[in-house]
């Protein structure tokens, strides 16, 4: 078949060694920006100080041909050393951590407590009428976290954006 | 200073003298007099100095394209690296290997809007195939060497090595280019074989099969073309060829169906449709080969030969991909035939024939040359007669319906002697591009065919041509109009030729003249072969000026979301078959 207009699109965890040197940010953003494709998530560290290399874990989405087109294109940037789908490439953990503030006074205030013990989140920070909670998870135990302390006064959060890695004993 | 420590310019030099570099094509400014200094002071490498940076970039690429050696441009900060931004977009859409230098402002001024400061690296990222900003002396020469092998290897592609002027004054150390290897890049040249093999058996099985080849062929170097050739022969298929591909199997041949696509031939777009194995090497199914994908050679397996992984299935879902060059994955498939004593069903293929021979009587290129008015058809025929004889021919070209012509009216023999812009589709390429073939052949008969709104782009270029007394031939089908827009809009604008005619223009003759070339111009049919035996006759620069037809029409045409056996013709078609919709929006 030509044309894959039909067929479904799917949420994909691509992780990307790269040299860390100037540029090599603009250069995967340039290429998803120019090219269309989705980031759902984008983060990026050092990770080997001595091979002088980063690490991009980027959350996309796409049809299987989409896929398989952003993982050819990152892979022919000449910075990039690997690429790797851990969608695809077994399983994979997946975390996110988020620095979630609310603000308020009274039963809310106890009640985002409350939730935030449920959710194992920490707190970083009170004042009389605030917290500062860290949570780390997957995306959807972040979202659902701070969907709840929506009502109970949310007003600030901060979120790294997803990093993964392989189950198992095999580096990337 | 050490005895062993140069200047950043100095370095830049001795690093491109290592590359193998004769010429280079540049234009100086405030950022690059260091290097200009030291150039000056050398005899190694020859500065071409032409006159506008996009010239320059051209000029590189009809060299790269050629000679298969890196074309090398070297252009001052600002305005100067601004303009080479169409000439490096142009090299990336058609894998040409170019280095381009640019000037900087120093270090210390970067980001504040200094004088004639611009964010090369920035601008240029998405139109080359890789970039750098050098920050310190002592990476120069290592990232000169890495640019050239970038350049060069795997998909070729332009290079920008943006050199802020205070490196250039700094003095560092030279490390020559084979201590330099790389940690990510290593492109693969050898395809999978237990892919080579399942297509070698795709094709044993095939009862339609096609060739279906492209540029990539020309990048792998002439020994791809060879092998090629070779192989077409011996398993006894037809074979077809993008436009950038042409001179990679001969044209001559009796196995060759022509270039196929939007404007290409009959026999080549149906057996392309009908097809049963469709064996694509180092072509990218662009949309102007494809026309709908939908209805894209619906009933083939397809086989894929591509060295950039991210060709493949891009636009087509191919059966049987094999990543690797040309030249290395032949070299492979030709023994896997070979010895697998691959038979096809020769009943089947006379069948295949016997059909594509009956598309042929079509006579899809057909034209009439009657009146007092020259066909542009028959002009580029003549040209071919004319020349078709001689050895080392090589013809350039502009943008548009000429582009077209020469593509279906002159036959090439052999790879890298054809230049035109494919991808990027660049008016005011061929001027340029013929310049820089003629720097690497000075001996040899360099002609533009080129439209005369096309040529205007770059005529600037005359006068380089006039400084290195290069005997480069201007063929110009001068139809007064932007042609090939005209026609679209005849085709689906109702005949509103909006800005589409080409108003004032010069003298051509005298145009020509005042570069202190030749002039030459053609009115009537009778008049055509006494002009191109006057223009090869000379030893000078020439303009002819042809005068054509100014409402012919390039056919055949597949219009913009077509299917393949939805094409145009003639102008009779035009009528009968309205384009639809969903081809309006396309380009
Ligand atoms: C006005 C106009 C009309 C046009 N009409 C047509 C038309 O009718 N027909 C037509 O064919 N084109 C036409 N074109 C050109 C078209 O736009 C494309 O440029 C062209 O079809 C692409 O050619 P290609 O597929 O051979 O790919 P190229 O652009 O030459 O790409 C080469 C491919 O080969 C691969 N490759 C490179 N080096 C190697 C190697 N060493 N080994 C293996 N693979 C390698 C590359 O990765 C790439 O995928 C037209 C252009 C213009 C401006
Ligand atoms: C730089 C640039 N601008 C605009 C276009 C769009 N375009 C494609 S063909 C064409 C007309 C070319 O006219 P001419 O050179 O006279 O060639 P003809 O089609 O008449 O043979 C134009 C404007 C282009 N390809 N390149
Ligand atoms: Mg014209």
């Amino acid at each position: 078949m030509n044309v894959t207009t039909t067929a479904t699109t799917n949420r994909h965890t691509i992780a990307v060694l790269v040299d860390n040197e100037p540029g090599v940010l603009a250069r995967v953003i340039g290429l998803f920006s120019g090219r269309g494709y989705n980031i759902e998530s984008l983060t990026v560290a050092e990770v080997k100080a001595v091979e002088n290399l980063s690490r991009i874990t980027i959350v996309t989405s796409g049809t299987p041909m989409v896929i398989e087109q952003i993982k050819a294109q990152l892979s022919r940037l000449v910075p990039v050393h690997k690429v790797s789908d851990l969608t695809l490439e077994g399983p994979a953990v997946e975390r996110e951590l988020a620095l979630v503030k609310v603000a308020g006074k009274g039963d809310k205030r106890v009640e985002s407590l409350r939730i935030a013990d449920i959710f194992r989140a920490r707190v970083l920070d009170s004042t009389n009428e605030s917290f500062v909670f860290e949570i780390v998870g997957d995306t959807g135990k972040l979202d659902a976290f701070i969907r709840l302390m929506q009502p109970l006064g949310l007003v600030d959060v901060s979120r790294t954006g997803v990093v993964a890695i392989a189950r198992g004993a095999e580096a990337l | 200073m050490a005895s062993n420590q140069l200047t950043g310019a100095e370095i830049l030099l001795k690093a491109l003298v290592d590359q193998g570099v004769d010429e280079i094509f540049g234009y100086p400014g405030g950022a690059v007099l260091p290097i200009y200094d030291v150039l000056f002071q050398q005899n190694a490498i020859r500065h071409i100095l032409v006159r506008q940076e996009a010239g320059a970039v051209h000029a590189a690429e009809g060299y790269a394209r050629s000679t298969g050696k890196v074309g090398v441009v070297l252009v001052t900060s600002g305005p100067g690296a601004t303009n080479s931004v169409t000439g490096l977009t142009d090299a990336l859409m058609d894998s040409i290997p170019v280095v381009c230098i640019t000037g900087q402002v120093p270090t210390h001024l970067i980001g504040n809007d200094a004088f004639q400061e611009c964010d090369t690296t920035g601008i240029t990222r998405p139109c080359t195939k890789h970039n750098y900003l050098v920050k310190n002396v002592n990476d120069l020469a290592r990232i000169v060497h890495e640019a050239f092998h970038v350049a060069r290897s795997g998909r070729p592609g332009p290079v920008v090595i943006d050199l802020p002027k205070d490196m250039a004054i700094a003095s560092g150390t030279y490390v020559p280019p084979n201590r330099v290897g790389h940690k990510s890049y290593a492109p693969k040249v050898k395809g999978d074989l237990d892919a080579i093999k399942r297509a070698v058996e795709l094709m044993a099985g095939a009862k339609k099969p096609i060739f279906y080849c492209g540029g990539g062929v020309i990048n792998s170097g002439p020994a791809a073309s060879k092998l090629l050739t070779q192989f077409v022969r011996t398993t006894g298929f037809p074979c077809t060829l993008t436009l950038m591909g042409l001179g990679a199997f001969p044209a001559s041949d009796p196995q060759f169906l022509g270039m196929l696509g939007m404007h290409g031939t009959y026999e080549a777009n149906l057996a392309m449709n009908q097809c049963d194995v469709m064996i694509c090497i180092g072509a990218r199914f662009d949309d102007r080969i494809t026309g709908k994908l939908a209805a894209f050679s619906p009933g083939s397996k397809k086989i894929h030969v591509d060295i950039d992984q991210s060709s493949i299935n891009k636009n087509v879902r191919v059966d049987v991909p094999i990543v690797g060059d040309v030249g290395h994955v032949l070299e492979d498939m030709i023994k896997v035939w070979k010895s697998s004593q691959a038979k096809p069903d020769q009943n089947a293929l006379k069948a295949w024939w016997k059909q594509i021979d009956q598309w042929r009587a079509r006579d899809c290129l057909k034209y009439q040359q009657k009146g007092d008015i020259i066909k542009p058809q028959y002009a580029i025929q003549r040209l071919y007669e004319a020349t078709k004889h001689l050895d080392d021919v090589y013809i350039t070209t502009e943008v548009g319906q000429h582009q077209m012509w020469a593509a279906q009216f002159y036959g090439f023999e052999k790879p890298n002697h054809w230049m035109t812009s494919g991808g990027l589709g660049t008016m005011g390429y061929g001027l340029p591009a013929a310049m820089g073939v003629q720097i690497a052949h000075p001996d040899a008969l360099v002609i533009d065919i080129a439209g005369e709104a096309s040529i205007l782009m770059n005529i600037q270029e005359m006068s380089t041509i006039a400084q290195y007394r290069l005997p480069v031939k201007a063929f110009i089908l001068n139809n007064e109009y932007m042609g090939m827009v005209r026609q679209w809009q005849e085709l689906l604008h109702g005949g509103r030729y909006a800005e589409s005619y080409m108003a004032s223009l010069p003298d051509f003759v005298k145009l020509a003249e005042s570069f202190g070339a030749v002039g030459l111009r053609a009115e009537k049919p009778g008049e055509v072969d006494d002009v191109i035996a006057e223009m090869l006759k000379c030893d000078k620069a020439v303009i002819a000026d042809i005068k054509v037809d100014k409402k012919e029409n390039c056919f055949p045409m597949i219009p913009s979301g077509s299917a393949h056996n939805e094409m145009l013709l003639g102008p009779g078609d035009e009528a009968e078959k309205p384009v639809n919709e969903d081809g309006m929006v396309l380009v």
